[in-house]
């Protein structure tokens, strides 16, 4: 018999509220006290894995979300856990990764795009369109101007020095890649990430 | 990490060092807990705090923050006095009989070369004496006085144990008790596996603490095998993969490096790269330097990429700095020769040094832009938190945005961890509100701006219009296609010698060695071919069968490269090839070709015979004892005082510190004296938290509420310090108000006889998330960095300390 994880953990609860229950005695009162139990949490949740965003050790984790991710249905995430399945930490985690719901719900989480101009005292709400027009002119313009084609030698070294960069240890590789060719097709060379430190 | 997470319990010493896995990785680290019991195995700790890795060691020494490369250059001095190394091992894959050449001298603090001006060596004599075929004299005697293994002799003669104990502040009993149960592990079938993390790397002298060890990992011939090994326990879940990938200064993917202004040709840059062969027969496996450009450029620049142009050579960045690291970058701008910054998934304004430099600084640019899932202090340097963010907002000119990211839960994609394992994650729900992925937000700015550079033109658009982009949604490629990428295909239809067609064009590759160097392959990192083949995404295989459970798991996930899970698994057999450890064997030689339960690292038919050395990156074969010229500060590693110390350099007070670490001037001002600066401090995480993050979420910010040092009690009763009290700690660069942790956990050191007290500074609070306000440990840190890779010398500088009362708002 192929048995997953999760309907292992339902037949043997559906075992418990019939049989062990009935071994004990409680015959009669056995279908109403079954009726009475929780339906277990995750019961109708969809299961999604994961790698824990904290350490190295990347632990394995179950991420459980209700919605069905039928095309209009929002998807919420209610529950975290370790992989028993993951060789590396076999279901366990830290008090970090415990923890990875708040993170994912903390109420600091942005949620809008957000300009403070210069000399302001507070942060305005704007639109996609308004930063991303706004970030490409700043950089075109600084890099227009600031790059340096060839040094006083005379060699090619095609450099921009005057606009920086750090790169997010925590993005996925394909996030790096991407970010690593738009970076260095602008000649980026002030470009790190928290390996440097 | 050379070897795997769960190969740890295969260890028969467990050195922790320069980490605190108990607390910082604590689901690895019950692979410790599983070498203790299962393998008996002894774990050994050393730390200036009784951690909770220490809790649990058979052994724990105290050690004065930024002393490890006495500590163990000691270590080094009692393995050679007791001949306690592994002489087959270290005769055959090591270079302890290549000879060096002549010239190559230390003395009084210097190795030869040294110019004071420039902070730096000219390192002609760094090398062996070569014959007129070019390849490095040997003798495997050792009998020549100028052989690696007798100068390394010579070199760590100094450190006695009087010598480390007055240096370190290690009690002598404590540290010969450790050196005998390094040596315990000399013996073929007996392994010690090292796992550190930033404690090593957070120094000046950082690269040259974990290269003294390696140094004793080859002497006693743990590396390679089961349960030996360099494992660096690395901090962040991707850190690994954002290095492999080459998100640094110097950088390309895979180790390739950017070219300097010196390397003024193509030509020029193959030269200095593709190394050849310094002993006859050798691997030398960067001789394939040029496929793996050839192909990247490929990958990046498709069509535009040809012979005729040397592959868009030129279309690459030069540097003509070493690097444009951190340090230099932040006092670019204080100088206001930066514009622009970018900070994604990245918060500068806690985690970099002298964070009061990094406000400043950021204040100087005229724009900053901010990408991440939580409300960073970075993102609001600007605005006044009072003590813990004093700013006039209105005099800050820095236009900045703040834009929302997904995160981990809300998206594909693949990590590497510290064992080189890159695993593929899914996505569970969508981001809240309009927070987008960091794919999205950089593919608009570049289709923004070339956009722009098409109607307007501007500085040399050529690499911008004519990068790579067949991504099916331009403005938002899906992470299966980038990974594809990274992995590489065929151009054309790839043939073997006999004209058969191998790989058809337009095929995922299935390994490096497939890629060319004439334009027929792309790879965008030519470490993970392999990973994304014709044969799926490997990297979300779940198999976890593990062959005699050894803790290898070969068939879960994938591990660069070419799904190796031990680096350098030649070197668990002898040069026969039989096992080392019968028990525990890797790979071993069959007759006819290397078998076992790992990927060999070794050309799979290489016979015994031809005495191939097990190091094949390297151009001798062997592992370096001897460094060459690849180290800032010297071939053998010595002990420099950290930059800010209490105590003279006993070796050589006239060369105190590493004398090929670069420091700006403005820096250097903000060092303190040990007359104004008493006491040491050095920075650590907790394990309830993880860095700046956790503060935002509930559970972890009721757990470590607030900002706080933790002080030894005889330091405490000293200063009428008591448990729970407000105190201010201080350093020539910033103040800190904060609550007195007292614990028996850290006490006075004897620093050649004088007591030395070390401060603990957790780094986890600021002025944004759910936990209560705080300053942030870098508010007290220096900005110097490593010689090599200039990262900051956050775990040894010196502080001040005072009973105090809460901060003033």
């Amino acid at each position: 018999m192929n048995l997953s994880r999760r309907g292992f953990i339902k037949l043997t609860g559906a075992a418990l509220a019939t049989s062990s229950l009935g071994a004990l005695g409680f015959q009669h009162d056995g279908e109403a006290l079954a009726a009475a139990i929780r339906p277990f949490k995750l019961t109708a949740t969809t299961e999604t894995r994961n790698t824990c965003t904290y350490c190295s050790v990347a632990c394995g984790i179950l991420i459980y979300s209700r919605g069905d991710r039928a095309k209009n249905a929002r998807s919420q995430i209610i529950h975290i856990e370790g992989d028993p399945d993951h060789p590396v930490n076999r279901g366990t985690l830290c008090p970090k990764g415990s923890a990875l719901l708040d993170i994912v719900q903390a109420p600091t989480r942005l949620k809008a795009p957000r300009y403070r101009a210069a000399g302001s005292g507070e942060f305005k709400e704007v639109s996609w369109d308004f930063a991303i027009d706004r970030i490409a002119r700043l950089i075109k313009d600084d890099r227009d101007k600031n790059f340096i084609a060839r040094n006083a030698a005379g060699t090619t070294v095609n450099r921009w020095t005057t606009t920086g960069m750090l790169a997010a240890s925590a993005s996925s590789s394909e996030t790096a890649y991407l970010t690593w060719k738009v970076a260095r097709s602008l000649g980026m060379v002030v470009f790190d990430n928290q390996a440097r430190v | 990490m050379t070897n795997t997470w769960q190969d740890i319990k295969n260890a028969n010493v467990v050195l922790v060092m320069g980490g605190n896995a108990a607390e910082a990785h604590p689901c690895g680290f019950k692979w410790v807990i599983e070498a203790k019991i299962e393998n008996a195995a002894k774990l050994v700790v050393v730390d200036p705090r009784f951690t909770r890795t220490a809790s649990v060691a058979d052994v724990y020494a105290p050690i004065r923050p930024g002393t490890d490369i006495a500590f163990l250059n000691g270590v080094i001095r009692y393995l050679l006095q007791k001949d306690a190394i592994q002489h087959d091992y270290v005769r055959a894959y090591t270079n302890a009989g290549l000879i060096v050449k002549d010239g190559f001298e230390f003395k009084d603090g210097l190795f030869s070369g040294y110019s004071e001006e420039g902070r730096h060596y000219d390192k002609s004599t760094w090398d062996y004496e070569f014959d007129d075929k070019g390849f490095a004299k040997v003798d495997n005697s050792w009998q020549d006085p100028r052989c690696v293994i007798n100068l390394l002799r010579q070199h760590v003669d100094r450190y006695t144990p009087e010598m480390v104990s007055r240096i370190c502040g290690t009690p002598q009993d404590k540290y010969l008790q450790i050196c005998e149960l390094f040596a315990s592990t000399a013996a073929p079938d007996k392994a010690l596996t090292s796992l550190f993390a930033l404690g090593w790397t957070q120094h000046s002298v950082g690269a040259q603490n974990i290269r003294t060890m390696a140094i004793i990992q080859l002497l006693l011939g743990n590396i390679g095998v089961a349960g030996g090994g360099m494992n660096a326990l690395r901090g962040h879940s991707n850190i690994q993969g954002l290095t492999d990938v080459g998100l640094l200064s110097n950088q390309l993917p895979g180790y390739l490096s950017i070219a300097s202004d010196q390397e003024t040709t193509f030509d020029r840059y193959m030269e200095s790269r593709q190394f050849k062969p310094l002993l006859p027969g050798q691997t030398s496996y960067w001789q394939n330097y040029r496929k793996f450009f050839v192909s990247f450029q490929k990958a990046v620049y498709g069509e535009a990429a040809r012979a005729e142009n040397d592959w868009a050579y030129d279309w690459l960045p030069k540097l003509d700095v070493p690097l444009y690291d951190i340090i230099r970058a932040f006092e670019m701008m204080s100088n206001g020769e930066m514009n622009g910054y970018i900070c994604q998934g990245f918060n500068p304004m806690q985690a970099f040094p002298d964070r009061g430099k990094t406000r400043r600084a950021l204040g100087k640019l005229k724009f900053l832009v901010t990408m991440d899932p939580l409300d960073t202090e970075t993102s609001r340097f600007w605005e006044d938190f009072g003590p813990q963010n004093p700013s006039d907002a209105s005099s800050v000119k820095t236009e900045v945005f703040q834009l929302p990211t997904t995160c981990f839960a809300e998206e594909n994609g693949s990590l590497v961890n510290s064992t080189r394992w890159l695993q593929w994650h899914w996505k569970a729900a969508e981001a809240p509100g309009e927070a987008k992925s960091d794919i999205w937000i950089m593919s608009r700015i570049f289709h923004r701006l070339r956009e722009l550079y098409r109607s307007e033109g501007g500085a040399f658009p050529d690499p911008i219009l004519n990068l790579t982009w067949d991504y099916t949604n331009p403005t938002d490629p899906d992470p299966e296609e980038l990974a594809k990428d990274m992995n590489g295909r065929a151009l054309a239809d790839l043939k073997d010698s006999s004209g058969a067609v191998t790989v058809r064009a337009g095929k995922l590759l299935d390994g490096f060695a497939q890629l060319r160097d004439d334009g027929t392959t792309a790879s965008g990192c030519w470490i993970f071919t392999g990973s994304y083949t014709e044969q799926g995404n490997q990297m979300m295989r779940r198999d976890a069968t593990d062959p005699r459970e050894q803790g290898l798991a070969p068939n879960w996930a994938w591990a660069w490269p070419a799904n190796r899970r031990i680096l350098y698994n030649r070197a668990s057999a002898d040069p026969a090839g039989k096992a080392w450890n019968p028990q525990k064997p890797i790979i071993e030689w069959n007759g006819t070709q290397w078998a076992g339960i790992d990927v060999p690292d070794y050309g799979p038919t290489v016979k015994p015979a031809d005495s191939v050395g097990p190091f094949i990156m390297n151009a001798e074969g062997l592992g370096r004892l001897f460094a060459r010229d690849t180290m800032a500060e010297g071939p053998f590693p010595e002990h420099y005082e950290p930059f800010e110390s209490p105590s003279e350099n006993l070796l050589h007070p006239k060369v105190q510190t590493n004398p090929a670490a670069r420091i700006f001037a403005s820096d250097q001002k903000a060092l303190g004296t040990r007359a104004d600066f008493p006491y040491v401090a050095t920075t650590y995480r907790l394990t309830e938290h993880f860095h700046y993050w956790t503060k935002h979420a509930l559970i972890n910010a009721i757990l470590q509420p607030e900002e706080f040092v933790e002080i030894g009690e005889v330091l405490a009763k000293e200063k009428g310090i008591d448990q729970g009290s407000w105190v201010r700690v201080w350093s020539k660069r910033g103040t800190v108000v904060c609550k007195a942790y007292v614990t028996k956990r850290i006490g006075p050191m004897l620093v050649d006889g004088k007591p030395t007290h070390v401060i603990g500074v957790p780094l986890h609070w600021g002025f944004t998330g759910q936990a209560r306000k705080g300053y942030g440990a870098n508010t007290l840190t220096p900005a110097v960095g490593d010689a090599n890779t200039q990262t900051p010398e956050f775990k040894a500088f010196l502080v001040n300390v005072e009973r105090s009362n809460g901060p003033v708002a």
